[in-house]
């Protein structure tokens, strides 16, 4: 590959969001937000409670529909109305409330929307079960519950369910908001380092979270909100978690990073 | 995968070890041990009645006539634990029952054998085509209201209460219709709407053979994939108790004779020599018990095996769960509510049958007693459980009851009094239970 051939490549981002508004009554929860995310990358997005972070993601699966601004992928614009639309572009998430169906099993959970049929058209119960076996076992070795209700799990082991949901559809990229909220240090551990193997998978990853640290250790880049807009996108490696922690109070974007529209004026 | 094979070779059935030797069995037969506790409940419901009453319960005739008198509501409790699953609610069964019913009496006599000519072989099918036709059409009108408008399925429903009963005087201004299609009658049961002995044991033998092909089966498909098998004996078990219950009923349908006179009838039209102490003709099973039956597989079928019901199920355990998975709610809940109008054009036809008459006061309460079907038969009002076999149960419970306290010549404010209470308790009872399980 040439060295232009190799620069385009890298100019190209997975996934490009700009100028995205979205208001609910009149209040602005995103307000002019632009982001973009390249493959095997990770993104942490930043903010207080009510940011607008969630909101900002929720855009980009599909759950809300923007007031305006333009969703690209891989360079070309994308429609995206409803969550099936995210997904056929392989925008998978994992939400904060994990969005799993608590009295079904865990197959059933992972091909919710999706199911494997047999010839005849009826549920291919065995061959999904199968299925689950084998990407749980990638995931979480110690799962065995295949046959219990996903209300009858640990929260560790719901958060499985809800990752290998979101990666046995080839996802390429992949939306988790507050991943470890819920998870003992234990777990917290096997999802950094599921989110590691990720991204040498080369999926694009956005990371929505409000512990500075978690962020600082599984981002490549920090992206901070404040009252809906963006206050600056910075690589980790430029910032200190002092001056991130000041974007995140004060809305300061400090020398590093790249300031947005959010960013306090001097 | 070396390893993974040696995995699986030690799992290969499941674990059944602890307990003591029930709790053994019911590991390795993998039963429900909610719905065991409900057949026990309702033995013992015979069983006290049969006391009670001095002997009257427990008699072939008393059980085909109860058989006969459950599968109208059961019909429909089928149908309502989807309604209920995915947090709904439908109302308007009863009136809806009544519209439908008088619909089809209009068209089954005055309007089909006007074209066809009176008594023609196809005036039932047609008229059922039609009932379950508008059946579907109040459910899909209410149904999108509900989806798409976001009215309550609760007012929705209350609305259509009211509304499908004042629609069924209006067909014909209050007038009765009857008689009803001699056919279409058969719908309803007794001595000629029923299957008679040999045809009821070739049921009992298609649905034993049914029974241990689905085992079979089961167990193949579960080895292809090495997952966790049941010990021989239970599987063994499992078909044992199955094939025990269809034949035990089967035998307790044949034991009802005809009465005598509709039998001596018979014996003359037939010129068959009446023997001494008069001929007896076997009932078997009633045809409205055999819909019921058929609609019970079919609707079981369709909520374990399709994704229509696995997504009824999501949507009742996590409905945002379930529109962020991609799923498209709103027509699932249509289809629900289109299923259940269907199902009661099915109920309506048997109980117009069984009355041979269409009156628009028909089906007047029975949606309070297909809701509490579902509930005692395990059905939770907050939604995401409940399985079509326990509101079928839980149907033949309420049935259960009523009849046993006419049996015991109790007064009908008592009969309300009782059933409103036992309601109440078996919810409480279930609670208990759930959250025990938890």
């Amino acid at each position: 590959m040439t060295q232009a051939a190799v620069a385009t490549a890298a100019v190209t981002p997975l996934v490009e969001l700009s100028d995205i508004s979205i208001a609910f009554g009149g209040i602005h929860a995103v307000d002019r937000a632009s982001i973009d995310l390249y493959p095997g990358e990770v993104v942490g997005l930043l903010g207080h409670n009510g940011a607008g972070k969630s909101t900002l993601i929720k855009i980009l699966s599909g759950a809300y529909k923007r007031d305006s601004g333009t969703i690209r992928i891989d360079g070309e614009e994308a429609t995206i109305n409803n969550p099936r639309d995210a997904k056929a572009y392989g925008i998978e998430t994992i939400y904060q409330t994990l969005a799993v169906a608590d009295n079904v099993d865990a197959a059933a959970n992972l091909f919710l929307g999706r199911e494997l049929v047999t010839a005849l058209g009826t549920l291919d119960d065995v061959a999904m079960e199968a299925k689950a076996r084998e990407v749980m076992g990638r995931l979480n070795p110690n799962f065995r519950r295949f046959k219990e209700p996903v209300k009858a799990l640990s929260g560790g082991q719901r958060q499985s369910v809800a990752i290998a949901r979101a990666i046995l559809f080839n996802a390429r990229v992949l939306i988790m908001d507050e991943p470890t909220a819920a998870l003992g240090p234990q777990e917290t551990k096997q999802v950094g380092d599921l989110i590691t193997q990720l991204k040498s998978e080369g999926i694009g990853i956005f990371l929505i979270s409000h512990d500075i640290h978690d962020v600082f250790d599984l981002a490549d880049r920090v992206c901070v909100m404040k009252n809906g807009q963006v206050v600056g996108t910075a690589k980790t490696d430029d910032v200190t978690k002092d001056e991130v922690l000041g974007m995140i109070i004060l809305g300061k974007c400090p020398p590093g990073a790249v300031p947005g529209p959010g960013a306090m004026r001097e | 995968m070396a390893d993974h094979d040696a995995i699986s070779a030690t799992r290969n059935t499941i674990d059944i070890s602890g307990g003591n030797a029930l709790v053994r069995f019911l590991k390795a037969t993998e039963l429900d041990t909610r719905l065991l506790g409900m057949i026990g409940a309702l033995l013992l419901i015979w069983v006290g009645f049969h006391i009670l009453s001095g002997g009257l319960f427990i008699t072939p005739r008393n059980l085909w006539n109860l058989s006969v008198q459950t599968a109208s509501i059961a019909v429909m409790a089928t149908g309502m634990v989807l309604v209920i699953v995915t947090r709904n609610i439908d109302l308007s069964v009863g009136s809806a029952l009544g519209f439908v019913g008088m619909v089809m009496g209009v068209v089954q006599v005055e309007v089909l054998p006007g074209i066809l000519g009176f008594g023609h072989p196809f005036i039932w099918v047609i008229t059922l085509a039609v009932g379950i036709v508008i059946g579907a059409l109040i459910g899909a009108a209410q149904g999108s209201i509900i989806a798409y408008l976001k009215v309550p399925a609760f007012i929705v429903t209350l609305g259509g209460f009211l509304v499908w009963r004042g629609a069924a005087w209006w067909v014909t201004s209050g007038r009765t219709v009857a008689p009803l299609d001699p056919t279409f009658q058969l719908m309803g049961g007794g001595p000629d709407g029923a299957i008679g002995f040999a045809a009821s044991w070739a049921f009992a033998a298609v649905a034993c053979i049914g029974i241990g092909a689905y085992l079979y089966y089961a167990r193949v498909q579960r080895k292809r994939f090495n997952f966790p098998l049941r010990p021989i004996w239970a599987e063994a078990a499992l078909a044992a108790m199955g094939c025990g219950v269809v034949i035990a009923a089967v035998a307790v349908f044949n034991a009802y004779p005809w009465p005598t006179r509709i039998a001596a009838r018979y014996a003359e039209a037939n010129g068959i020599p009446v023997p001494e102490g008069g001929l007896f003709i076997s009932h078997g099973i009633a045809i409205p018990v055999l819909m019921a039956i058929g609609v019970g597989v079919v609707m079981t079928f369709l909520s374990t095996r399709t994704r229509f019901g696995r997504y009824v199920f999501a949507m009742g355990g996590n409905p945002e769960a379930a529109e962020l998975a991609g799923i498209n709610t709103r027509w699932v809940t249509v289809k629900i509510f289109m299923l259940m109008g269907a199902l009661v054009a099915i109920a309506s036809s048997i109980a117009t049958a069984r009355l041979n008459a269409s009156t628009n006061a028909l089906g007047t309460l029975d949606e309070l007693y297909v809701i509490a079907a579902a509930v005692i038969g395990g059905t939770s009002l907050g939604g995401g459980v409940g399985t079509i076999v326990g509101a079928m149960m839980g149907a033949l419970v309420m049935q259960s009851l009523q009849s046993g306290m006419v049996l015991m010549g109790l007064d009908s404010p008592l009969q309300s009094i009782v059933v409103g209470l036992v309601l109440v308790f078996a919810v409480w009872l279930d609670t208990l239970y759930r959250n025990r399980a938890q």
